[in-house]
């Protein structure tokens, strides 16, 4: 990384005073067990990615946002589907109604995948999806489109969100159950494994957990049980641990108390060093070192004076950065009024851009390490995380793997964290905690000055159009021949369904259709409703 | 304040209508409105207008809450409207969620009885269920 000055110029305070890359003892930034950070330098080689979540309409609107995302200086792409694409139903169907391209970009085809991408290089940049239930269906769609420009998959870089575990404690956007659930994941880690080697098979999100209600360290445990319950499944699935955890990634949210989450972030390096290490017998360093990705938090984002929200937004990126995250979404300052506008989505990466470039804290590697609360937080987020490791550990008979399973199931993960949502909520009713603009200081609100993105009926009609096209123009002999072998693949646990799904996509069945066929053989999954 | 002696707790039929799998704020109203002295039929995620109308049915509920952050409160709100009439239900309908201030009106003109938006009080969310309820008496 030699530049024409010497790194010693290169890094300096706004007043000239040059600065190392690491001040402090003990184990280094990119040494086990990695509290400190997963590379010796970090952002001095590497910036985090700033990847800008965006999807609303049809393809053709989200491909617009996408081009000027990285016209603006944007280096990673990310996918927000809309609810039907989520829920694995298409656009003409009676549940979609109202739904279609609202809260993220309908999908329905590979031809809306291809209109998704048109004119961006899929061999050079990175391309992150979030979806869960369907997931595999989408990254076969996301291989077709490559493939049908002349990109081969191994060059296809990105990750897919592929955790569904965490949709049955938080997110909720199940489709089948549990199990055959987890064996789709486990599927799309063993192909990506195989063929995909720059693709991040699965994104574990303690995100929606913390978006549910959920505390810092429930965020912390219940995200790092659900990454060692994928390990455990691949691994009974036959694969070699060092084979695939290499490119698991993470996913964590940053919310408002800085130091607790900057203590949160360097608990999980530090726990999944040590148990891929010594639980999973983990040997090459790559399986050991926890990457993630941080999106501020949208639930500490009011309606109230949504300007105020641009703050909050730049301390808990700050958070996200002083914690070493390898990406980075910033809120939309109009999130809790409506999807993000194009102004506001520029604001919120603009940030980033003032935190990376301005405030000087990407010169130093863990700059709040060696502080005393930092640490005492670290141990106390590790600390407390166990014993949740512990009690699922119970729960499973040894198995995090099983705990998991059974806290979904027992509904303990959902009592949790609605207890902690419900304790929140009260403390800021009774005026415990102040929240700018909500309960303390709520004069200047202006709801006149609100400029939000609104998403047309059209947009229902557009999609519902393009669909049935694609219906007219496709051979339905070679759909329907591709959706029986993904129904008699399906019924087959040891068979791997990427290579149907590939197929089915490749002659234009839809989520919806393949969705159904996977419904016929693994059921549906409906959860005990407690409050 | 939590209701008459000569007067049985209002009955709240609450719901996700739709695709929509946000449901914290939908459970925290429920909290809410049981420590405020409200009986609450829980229906949770993924309900229609149908499974909805037969909860109301069964349970004999004043007011329907439905819980929508997708953006789909102008054409979902009025529909749950509608198909509580169509049922010969009065039963009035209170939204939560992310509904702008801009969208009200008209969510008024179709017939919702009460709009909460993110912030709202255990207190706001009490007194508009309640208020929906009286307003039908």
């Amino acid at each position: 990384m030699d530049s024409p000055s010497s790194p010693a110029s290169r890094f300096r305070t706004l007043s000239g005073i040059p600065v190392d890359a690491v001040y402090g003892d003990g184990p280094a930034p990119g040494e086990f067990p990695y509290t400190r950070g997963v590379h010796a330098e970090m952002y001095r080689t590497r910036p985090w990615t700033m990847r800008m979540f965006a999807g609303f309409g049809t393809a053709t609107d989200t491909n617009a946002r996408f081009c000027e995302l990285l016209a603006a200086g944007g280096t990673g792409l990310s996918t927000a589907f809309d609810m039907p694409t989520l829920m694995g139903r298409d656009s003409d169907h009676d549940w979609a109604l109202g739904e279609v391209g609202r809260a993220g970009v309908a999908v329905d085809t590979v031809e809306d995948m291809t209109d998704l991408f048109a004119g961006i290089d899929l061999g050079s940049v990175s391309t992150s999806m979030t979806i869960n239930g369907p997931a595999p269906i989408l990254l076969a769609m996301y291989v077709v489109v490559a493939e049908e420009g002349g990109v081969d998959r191994e060059r296809l870089a990105g990750t897919l969100q592929n955790d569904i575990l965490k949709e049955y404690q938080a997110q909720k956007e199940y489709l089948f159950p549990p199990r055959p659930s987890v064996r789709l994941v486990t599927d799309v880690v063993g192909f990506t494994t195989a063929e995909m080697p720059r693709w991040n098979p699965v994104s574990i999100s303690g995100y929606h957990i913390r978006e549910a209600g959920s505390t810092a360290v429930q965020e912390l445990a219940f995200t790092l049980a659900n990454g060692f319950a994928y390990v455990e499944a691949a691994v009974a699935a036959g694969m070699d641990v060092d084979d695939f955890a290499p490119r698991l990634s993470f996913f964590f949210n940053s919310h408002s108390d800085l130091f607790e989450e900057v203590g949160k972030f360097r608990a999980a390096r530090r726990i999944w060093a040590r148990w891929m290490r010594d639980r999973y017998g983990a040997t090459d360093e790559r399986s050991l070192k926890l990457r993630f990705h941080t999106q501020t938090a949208g639930v500490s984002l009011t309606a109230q004076q949504p300007e105020v929200n641009i703050a909050r937004v730049a301390l808990q990126a700050l958070a996200g950065v002083l914690g070493g995250t390898q990406s980075l979404h910033t809120d939309s300052f109009d999130e809790a009024l409506a999807l993000p506008s194009e102004d506001a989505a520029r604001i919120a990466l603009r940030t980033q851009q003032v935190i990376a470039h301005e405030t000087g804290v990407a010169n130093v590697v863990d700059p709040l390490g060696g502080s005393a609360y930092v640490e005492w937080m670290t141990d106390e987020m590790e600390r407390q995380a166990t014993e949740v490791f512990d009690h699922l550990e119970q729960l499973g008979d040894g198995s995090l793997l099983e705990g998991v399973y059974a806290g979904i199931d027992d509904g303990w993960f959902v009592g949790e964290i609605a207890d902690a949502s419900y304790r929140h909520e009260r403390e800021v009713n009774a005026g415990e905690r102040i929240v700018v603009g909500v309960n303390e200081f709520t004069e200047g609100d202006d709801p006149s000055a609100r400029r939000l993105l609104r998403i047309g009926q059209e947009t229902e009609e557009i999609q519902r159009k393009r669909l049935a096209t694609v219906r007219q123009g496709r051979d339905d002999g070679a759909v329907a021949s591709t959706l029986a072998r993904v129904v008699a693949d399906a019924a087959e646990p040891t068979i791997n369904l990427m290579p149907a799904l590939l197929e089915a996509v490749r002659a234009r069945a839809t989520v919806g259709e393949v969705v159904d066929a996977l419904e016929g053989v693994f059921g549906t999954y409906v959860e005990r409703a407690v409050v | 304040m939590n209701g008459s002696a000569d007067r049985p707790p209002i009955r709240v039929v609450l719901a996700k209508l739709g695709l929509d799998g946000h449901d914290r704020g939908l459970k925290v109203v429920a909290r809410m409105l049981r420590d405020g002295g409200m009986e609450v039929v829980y229906l949770g995620l993924r309900q229609t207008t149908d499974t909805i109308i037969d909860a109301v049915e069964q349970e004999d509920a004043d007011v329907v809450g439905i819980s929508m952050l997708n953006a789909g409160h102008l054409t979902l709100g009025p529909r749950m409207v509608e198909a509580l009439a169509d049922a010969g239900l009065d039963v009035p309908v209170v939204i939560g969620g992310i509904v702008p201030d801009e969208d009200r009106p008209a969510m008024a003109n179709a017939g919702v009885a009460g709009v909460l938006g993110p912030g709202a009080t255990a207190e706001e969310v009490v007194a508009c269920v309640r208020a929906a309820a009286d307003a039908r008496d």
